[in-house]
């Protein structure tokens, strides 16, 4: 069998008003078990879904932040957020829930380089 | 090398910056549904910072539906649906901007 | 589907699992182990126990890797492999196990 594919995800959208943050988690978990090297990148609205503390039943949906904090559980460790966007929001990376590499666009080019399969959400 | 598919027109300001700034040396951008109006020579000036080496592309089926045809810069190749496929299949993997 | 567990009804799914996690006890878990034909040991109720605090801080039943992954943290290396836990709960560990501990079916369990 080939080597395993190494999938980065980026992640642009808000959590909770559409579905794209829970179902970028679906396919990370997912890639997870697979054992496949996953990388999340979060840009543009994405960095908040690294806001922990979620408690979103109010809203009748499950945590997101609470299944994130799974990740490591999934040997899922390497998060990036764009640092720009981070600027643009108004957070720092101390905002953040699970640790993030704070990268600028370069590295971003460089990320999507290193990768051998792209999803954005 | 990758091919960005870009289908978002320009007022939708985050997702074309984000999509241009992710385009590297020798990548492919090709523009599909409502991103094709960034063709138009009034939006030119989102492109001035790209690599020469980035390759643009359109989707002419999109242009058409939207009858701009005759209206996009030179520097963007159209390309029909086999042709997107092509572009697919000679790149190592698609990156996809919506 | 009802499950009888001291005079009480407690419904399930089509498949078994708990349809309200607030059913769960220790004599449902029996029960329901009882029916897949798992005799419950301390080893088995260990790692129920690291089941149910995985659901209550992840909120999610774990796919088979996490799962392992957490049993080896809680109960020590020798116990956080695979084939400990096919012993236990033969065939699907984490789908059976998760049943007896009254979670959901865990969902990116392939």
């Amino acid at each position: 069998m080939s080597a395993k594919k190494k999938v980065l995800i980026i992640n642009r959208r808000a959590p909770y008003g559409r579905s794209n943050a829970r179902d970028s988690l679906d396919v990370a978990l997912t890639c997870g078990v697979f054992e496949l090297p996953v990388s999340l990148l979060f840009a543009d609205d994405g960095v908040y879904q690294l806001l922990g503390e979620h408690d979103a039943q109010g809203i009748g949906q499950k945590n997101l932040s609470a299944t994130m904090a799974a990740l490591p559980m999934y040997d899922i460790d390497q998060l990036y957020v764009c640092e720009q966007s981070l600027k643009t929001q108004g957070l720092e990376t101390s905002d953040l829930a699970n640790a993030p590499t704070a990268v600028d666009q370069d590295a971003i080019q460089q990320l999507i380089k290193e990768h051998d399969v792209v999803l954005t959400f | 090398m990758a091919l960005h598919t870009l289908n978002r027109a320009p007022a939708d300001q985050s997702c074309v910056t984000r999509c241009l700034n992710a385009l590297a040396d020798n990548d492919a951008l090709l523009l599909i549904e409502d991103g094709v109006y960034a063709a138009l020579p009034g939006h030119q000036a989102l492109f001035a910072a790209l690599p020469d080496s980035v390759s643009l592309y359109v989707l002419q089926p999109d242009l058409q539906a939207r009858g701009i045809s005759e209206k996009v810069r030179d520097v963007f190749t159209p390309i029909d649906d086999a042709g997107f496929v092509q572009l697919a299949c000679d790149q190592d993997k698609v990156v996809s901007w919506f | 589907m009802t499950l009888e567990v001291n005079g009480n009804q407690i419904e399930v799914d089509e498949e078994g699992y708990l349809c309200a996690l607030d059913d769960w006890s220790e004599e449902v878990a029996e029960q329901i182990a009882l029916a897949e034909g798992v005799t419950l040991t301390p080893d088995h109720w260990a790692v129920l126990e690291v089941l149910r605090d995985f659901y209550n801080t992840f909120e999610h039943a774990p796919a088979m890797r996490p799962f392992v992954k957490a049993v080896g943290q809680k109960l020590g290396a020798d116990k956080g492999k695979s084939i400990y836990l096919m012993k236990l709960f033969p065939d699907s560990p984490a789908k059976l196990a998760a049943k007896i501990a009254g979670l959901p079916k865990p969902t990116n369990c392939l």
